[in-house]
């Protein structure tokens, strides 16, 4: 295993994403092999790498981590983005929670038919700017803080701003009516391991495209149609 | 706001079962508000007790806490359910995230539309025999300890026995392959605390039935 972190998943950005965004906002290097085949999956699958036989997978000090947020939550403990005490952890766990379903809506978004899409695409919308953005919005308010938790950066920042740029993926004006979210999507953009990130040419994903569907269809022999929730 | 934890929720097991668990594997007291109409739960929306207008929500040291994970994660950490140390607790949460897994299945069974329910039914029965229940019985076999991780009780060994118990109300023979797995299920049962929440009278709650599930679905949607 090698001194940094390896990533399993897709060319894509899917549930692996996230741990990308938090990695490198910690300015951690990591190496990723992609899953092409079907065959590559199936041999992942007998080499008794995958705890539940799903991807996400980290190898990562010594351990093949698998679960989305239990790799998340280890990344944020390790690199000191969960918070100094009990009470700010409850914090990002919620605000993490939060961002997390948002980003729920759009999870399966590329795999949905144009109509339905359409439809999903009001939904992510009408949630963004009715249901999760308020409450950023209004913590950045009532504080007047850079952070969302404790006044320092934290999973929850880096998070909320994976969030933000996705949903201004599905509609570019989205943030109008929250300035403090504004400000916030400028400021944490500007932090130099973020800043690098967002870069072209860095290990950030684009945004899903059928190519990535089928990939994930052919290796997964997910063939079936797939609803929104 | 008393000294005891207070849950919102409708009175039925959903996404706060897990909650009432380990606090009652911890020995924690609590108390219950339970959402019975519509009116409920727009009030508590509208007096800005949900930080996203969503239940589960406990009301506990002072905050409001909201997001099923969050809860759990608070209650673990606070009463010692959670490890020793970073690595213990990326094993535990590995393990806990794929219990949750398979508790969504189980718990979106009977809302599925009739034309659904036999094809989720065959998914979640496989998923439980093949998928998880397998990997718990070798953590058991490889280490030959009495708890999942660490070698004693964590939210891991609590939540365990908690989806052992559910997937034996849908299928009684369901651990009949899995001898550590009910040796497990015995000894968990017997800690004082398990055991108390085990007896009738106990703050756990039964299987939804269609009652429950439609009076649930009119509240929130």
């Amino acid at each position: 295993m090698s001194a940094k972190p390896k990533l399993y998943y897709f060319a894509g950005r899917g549930k692996m994403e996230s741990i990308r965004w938090l990695l490198a906002a910690a300015g951690v290097e990591f190496e990723e092999e992609f899953l092409e085949t079907r065959d590559q999956y199936e041999k992942l699958l007998q080499s008794g790498s995958l705890l539940f036989q799903q991807v996400p997978m980290v190898e990562m000090d010594g351990m093949r981590m698998v679960q989305t947020r239990a790799i998340l939550s280890y990344i944020a403990a390790k690199y000191n983005l969960y918070g100094k005490d009990l009470k700010e952890r409850a914090l990002i766990d919620m605000y993490v929670g939060g961002t997390d379903d948002l980003m729920g809506f759009i999870l399966m978004f590329p795999f949905l038919s144009a109509e339905d899409k359409e439809k999903q695409r009001a939904i992510i919308v009408q949630k963004a700017t009715s249901r999760y953005f308020p409450v950023y919005e209004k913590v950045l308010k009532d504080h007047r803080q850079d952070f969302l938790v404790g006044n320092s950066f934290s999973w929850a920042d880096v998070h909320l701003l994976e969030a933000i740029l996705m949903v201004e993926e599905k509609k570019s004006d989205v943030l109008s009516g929250f300035p403090q979210l504004e400000a916030f999507k400028a400021r944490i953009s500007s932090i130099p391991t973020i800043k690098k990130f967002l870069e072209p040419g860095s290990q950030r994903k684009p945004v899903p495209d059928d190519k990535y569907v089928e990939t994930v269809r052919r290796v997964l022999r997910m063939y079936y149609d797939v609803k929104a929730n | 706001m008393s000294g005891k934890p207070r849950l919102h929720y409708f009175n039925g097991r959903g996404r706060m079962e897990s909650i009432r668990w380990l606090l009652a594997a911890a020995g924690v007291e609590f108390e219950e508000s339970y959402l019975e109409k519509k009116e409920d739960l727009t009030k508590l929306q509208k007096d800005g007790s949900l930080l996203f207008q969503q239940v589960p929500m406990v009301e506990i040291d002072g905050m409001k806490l909201v997001q099923t994970r969050a809860i759990c994660n608070y209650i673990a950490t606070k009463y010692s359910l959670y490890g020793k140390d970073l690595k213990e607790r990326a094993l535990i949460d590995m393990y806990v995230e794929g219990m949750f897994d398979l508790n969504e299945l189980l718990m979106t069974y009977e809302i599925q539309p009739a034309e659904k329910k036999e094809q989720h039914f065959a998914n979640m029965m496989d998923k439980a025999e093949n998928r998880y229940f397998p990997v718990f019985e070798k953590v058991l076999k490889d280490h030959g300890k009495d708890f999942l991780v660490g070698n004693q009780l964590s939210r891991a060994d609590v939540q365990l026995l908690e989806i052992l118990l559910m997937a034996e109300e849908f299928k009684p023979d369901i651990l009949a392959k899995f001898p550590l797995l009910q040796s497990f299920k015995a000894r968990l049962s017997n800690i004082p605390t398990i055991k108390k929440f085990l007896q009738p009278g106990s703050q756990r709650k039964p299987p939804s039935d269609e009652d429950i599930i439609d009076k649930t679905m009119k509240i929130f949607y």
